[in-house]
């Protein structure tokens, strides 16, 4: 479906709109960020087209993001530089990158000009301030090129003055502004000239996006050499004074509480400990060094209470589960109907950097230093937390190292609000790993049913019910989701907030007659597990679950699984994808035994992405041995196509579908928290086996296409569904079994003896000397 | 309060903690050397791997008692002066040529493990292998995998021309 160009409040035409240079003593040019692409705002919603070919889940991120009219503004300093507090925040997506090409772009600036710092919470801006989704791109598209196309008009007009003569006849480029008669400004000299006493509205034209000469080039990351010199700061590396490490001892229990603890005195005369005391998750510990905390937590004896799942365990959830799914329409027709039940198991969500912020709240006042993705939300509750009003209480945003759907949530801000507020004193609290995939945020267990029915060579009806354990959206979307519900398009406003995002994200791209897909959440209190998004919310086993499927009716109809697909495709951008990676992939060449390629597409976020992959199933490369480490099946090749709309950074697109098919790969293969009597047993990198070197393909290649669209399209999750289900089709076609449970290890032996539960962290070893190379 | 000095990037450095804090948080809590990155404690993850007497280690799992005033620990940050010139580490300059970090939490140690792997492969006599590769044990969790190998190549060629 094409994006219809509406015309929002400030758009004069369809290349004009208007800004304003705000009135000061520096340039500081701004734009509305209403000015977020609408293509559905008016578009009727049939009820044939699933609802995501026409108004997706980013058109509702966009949509919420327009009522606020917020400005967001550039300043052009006195070096002619550029800034921009981005009210969004970077944890690896390249978000500041691709945002510092498109001012560059329209400012005719140097990208290295131009300084993005990730803005604190801003109250006024809403649901504006939240990153998810892939969102961030789509919405910040437009209003940041305007502002800084106006700073740009405001520099010329200014250096028309100094100059001589009229704008028309100068010339920027690379931060000068020329005159014909070799004359020239630079902008640092203009932009003191180009700063107005008073408040003016502005009208401005964007570039075309072919005369763009930054936008759509291949970029380095902007803070790259910092990552590489370790100079790159994150929460752990701040120098906050006085605020000393903190750790919390947690129950054995998922969510159990703390009741009591019996040995405090002790543990507050060991070495370098200052304060113990219990906050709602646990027992918090604050020492001169972590060190210290992890020796603390473990000599704590805490009486506990239990948690929130006490006995159950993973077969327990599936049954539940699988009870309480939706029934399936259309009946079993004996030998007309392909059938598949999946399975896919609890993962943890957690990034590199473990959940860690500085909080320091004394006096009615509070602090927060975190890598906070809904930063205003965070604000709210840690105030209502704290008995603080909203406006005491300051939250920056940091750099985050990685966050995958879980720093939507500010669990580690909170609890460490809480612990600064029990010590009276700044803390600089970090989780221990051991707590991230046992007591963290998860991706929500799930049960998916398939039945499609086949009749004369023709599929007739697909239907899809996902069945899921409930999602926890509880971090300022889905209150905007209330807000706006009247305005949804028809059919959204009666369905709770999971469903209605399923719907949005949701898209089955084949002409399959009549085709539904369902999500219910048979139980939906969404305090007994810990869940998020994590990258992403449904599509990869949606898609896993699906694509199988599709697999297996071009098996029933005896067809090429490229040529069934290519045949009942209704996109071309779809079609093109796959198209792509069958010719890139040398589609359908010849394999040895134990081996296989498999493919697999994907839609979502108004682009498509197709997968190639060749998985090695041989004995002899399945028991492989690593030290401590899980091997299996390998993916020898991997290949992603993708058109993700128009590109700003094609090195950041691929980076992004590079870490989308790590993601993927390992969650059909071996990566899970494994429930076992209200516990996860994973508690560390030993155990919860992502994607590591010895997992990796030989040989990845992504290409990015050439896009029909003129909108970027999100890229931070386009990647992991073409991905995990690729993997999940070429196991199936190696093996010559479809798998059900994902991952597909899931029910071999684990690889690891688990680690305690009292004491909830494991000591730290002393014999690394004997492991260096 | 024990003592403890040994050699740091270059530096002579002297500490006064206690005997069995492991040297990660010596360097993070104590020093503010936060190139070093905490992701596990237990030796697993490699996010603190640096270098003791040119090999690499990881500090989370080591006293600080169990070091000798002169033995020499270099972390990313003085790892640019281990190499000739002014400039950064060959191995540095590869990461950046390949665009390898994302959030970055992981690339210190990744780029630590890269120069000692090549520096032993180079010992034995040859050059990096695929196996060779499957044995880092380094977690990135934003999957910068891929690159990382291609990085680690490109890295070789370049410390083998002694730039
Ligand atoms: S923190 Fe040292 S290996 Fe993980
Ligand atoms: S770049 Fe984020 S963990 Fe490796």
């Amino acid at each position: 479906m094409e994006n219809h160009p509406t015309e929002g409040p400030s758009r004069v035409s369809r290349r004009s709109f208007v800004g304003y240079v705000i009135g000061g003593a520096t340039l500081i040019a701004a734009a509305d960020l209403g000015l977020a692409p609408s293509a559905a705002q008016a578009v009727p919603i049939p009820s044939v087209p699933q609802v995501p070919e026409l108004y997706d889940l980013n058109d509702f991120l966009s949509h919420c993001a327009m009522p606020t009219s917020n400005l967001i503004a550039i300043e052009v300093d006195e070096k002619g530089h550029a800034h921009f507090a981005l009210p969004r925040m970077e944890v690896g997506q390249g978000i500041t990158t691709a945002v510092s090409m498109l001012i560059a772009e329209e400012l005719d600036l140097p990208v290295d000009h131009v300084h993005v710092t990730l803005a604190p919470a801003r109250p006024e801006l809403l649901f504006n301030q939240l990153t998810g989704g892939s969102n961030t791109i789509i919405s910040m598209y437009t209003p940041v090129r305007v502002a800084a196309a106006i700073a740009r008009k405001a520099l010329l007009e200014a250096a028309a003055i100094l100059l001589g003569g009229t704008v028309a006849q100068l010339v920027s480029k690379g931060g000068v502004i020329s005159a014909p008669d070799g004359s020239s400004v630079t902008y640092g000299e203009a932009a003191a000239k180009a700063a107005k006493p008073t408040t003016e509205k502005v009208e401005v034209e964007l570039k075309e996006t072919s005369q763009h000469a930054v936008v759509g080039k291949p970029h380095r990351r902007v803070d790259a050499r910092e990552a590489v010199t370790g100079k790159k700061k994150f929460a752990m590396d701040l120098d906050v004074p006085d605020a000393l490490p903190t750790m919390v001892c947690r129950a054995p229990e998922l969510n159990g509480t703390a009741v009591e603890i019996k040995n405090k005195g002790d543990v507050e005369t060991m070495p370098g400990v200052t304060h113990v005391a219990i906050i709602p998750t646990g027992v918090a510990v604050r020492a001169k060094t972590f060190g210290q905390c992890i020796d603390a937590v473990r000599a704590l004896d805490v009486t506990w209470n239990s948690g929130t799942v006490t006995t159950m365990s993973a077969k327990d959830i599936r049954a539940e589960l699988k009870a309480g799914q939706i029934p399936l329409a259309v009946p079993k027709i004996g030998a007309t109907s392909v059938e598949g039940e999946f399975t896919f198991h609890f993962r943890s969500g957690s990034a590199l950097e473990p959940n860690c912020a500085v909080a320091d709240v004394r006096e009615g006042k509070a602090t927060i230093w975190g890598g906070l993705k809904s930063p205003i939300t965070a604000q709210e509750k840690i105030a209502a937390a704290l008995g603080l009003l909203p406006t005491d209480v300051k939250v920056n945003v940091v750099q985050g190292g990685g966050s995958f759907g879980r720093k939507l949530f500010f669990d580690a801000a909170l609890e460490a609000a809480h612990a600064s507020k029990a010590f009276g004193a700044p803390v600089k609290l970090m989780w221990h790993r051991a707590d991230e995939p046992r007591q963290g945020r998860v991706h929500p267990m799930a049960v998916s049913r398939v039945r499609a029915t086949v009749l004369a060579g023709s599929v007739l009806t697909f239907e899809q019910r996902h069945a899921s354990v409930a999602t926890d959206f509880t971090h300022g979307l889905g209150e905007r989701l209330t807000a706006e519900a009247a305005a949804l398009p028809t059919g959204l406003s009666n369905l709770t907030f999971s469903e209605s995002i399923f719907l949005l994200a949701t898209e089955m791209p084949y002409n399959f007659g009549v085709v539904t897909q369902l999500l219910n959440e048979p139980k939906p209190a969404v305090d007994r597990f810990n869940t998020s998004s994590v990258r992403n919310i449904y599509s990869p086993d949606v898609a896993t679950a699906s694509e199988l499927m599709v697999d297996q009716l071009a098996k029933k109809l005896k067809q090429d699984p490229v040529a069934f697909r290519r045949r009942y495709l209704k996109s071309d951008v779809v079609k093109r994808v796959l198209d792509r990676a069958a010719e890139l992939g040398d589609w359908g060449r010849s394999m040895p035994a134990g081996t296989a390629q498999g493919i697999a597409i994907h839609k979502e976020y108004k682009g498509a992405t197709a997968v190639l992959v060749e998985i090695d199933c041989r004995p002899e490369t399945v028991n492989r041995e690593v030290r401590d480490a899980v091997t299996g099946p390998r993916i020898t090749k991997a290949l992603v196509v993708a058109d993700v709309g128009l590109v700003i950074n094609p090195a950041g697109v691929k980076a992004q579908m590079m870490g989308g098919f790590s993601d993927g790969m390992c969650q059909a293969l071996t990566y899970s928290n494994h429930l076992v009597g209200g516990q996860f047993l994973e508690a560390s990198w030993d155990n919860s086996a992502y994607t590591r070197q010895w997992n990796t393909p030989f040989e990845f290649e992504c290409e990015v296409m050439e896009s029909h669209g003129s909108q970027p399209g999100g890229v931070g999750e386009a990647g992991v569904a073409a991905s995990m289900a690729a993997v999940a089709c070429a196991y199936a076609r190696a093996t010559g079994e479809m798998p059900t449970e994902f991952p597909i290890n899931f029910h071999e032996p684990l690889h690891f003896e688990p680690k305690s539960f009292i004491p909830s962290v494991p000591e730290s070893p002393t014999d690394g000397l004997a492991y260096t190379f | 309060m024990p003592s403890h000095t040994f050699q740091l990037n270059g530096e002579t450095v002297t500490v006064d903690v206690e005997d069995d804090v492991r040297i990660l948080w010596v360097l993070r809590d104590v020093l503010g050397v936060t190139g070093p990155k905490y992701g596990c404690g237990i030796n697993v993850c490699k996010a603190c791997t640096s270098h003791i007497n040119g090999k690499a280690f990881n500090p989370c799992s080591v006293k600080v008692a169990d070091i000798d005033a002169d033995d020499e620990i270099t972390t990313i940050e003085g790892l640019a002066d281990t190499a000739p010139g002014d400039g950064l580490h060959p191995m540095q300059e590869a990461w950046l040529e390949h665009d390898v970090a994302q959030c970055g939490y992981c690339q210190p140690g990744q780029i630590m493990t890269a120069v000692a792997l090549v520096n032993k492969v180079r010992k034995e006599g040859r050059a990096i292998t695929e196996a060779d590769l499957d044995t880092i044990r380094n977690v990135c969790r934003c999957g910068t995998y891929s690159r990382i190998r291609e990085a680690i190549k490109t890295g070789q060629d370049a410390m083998a021309r002694g730039l």
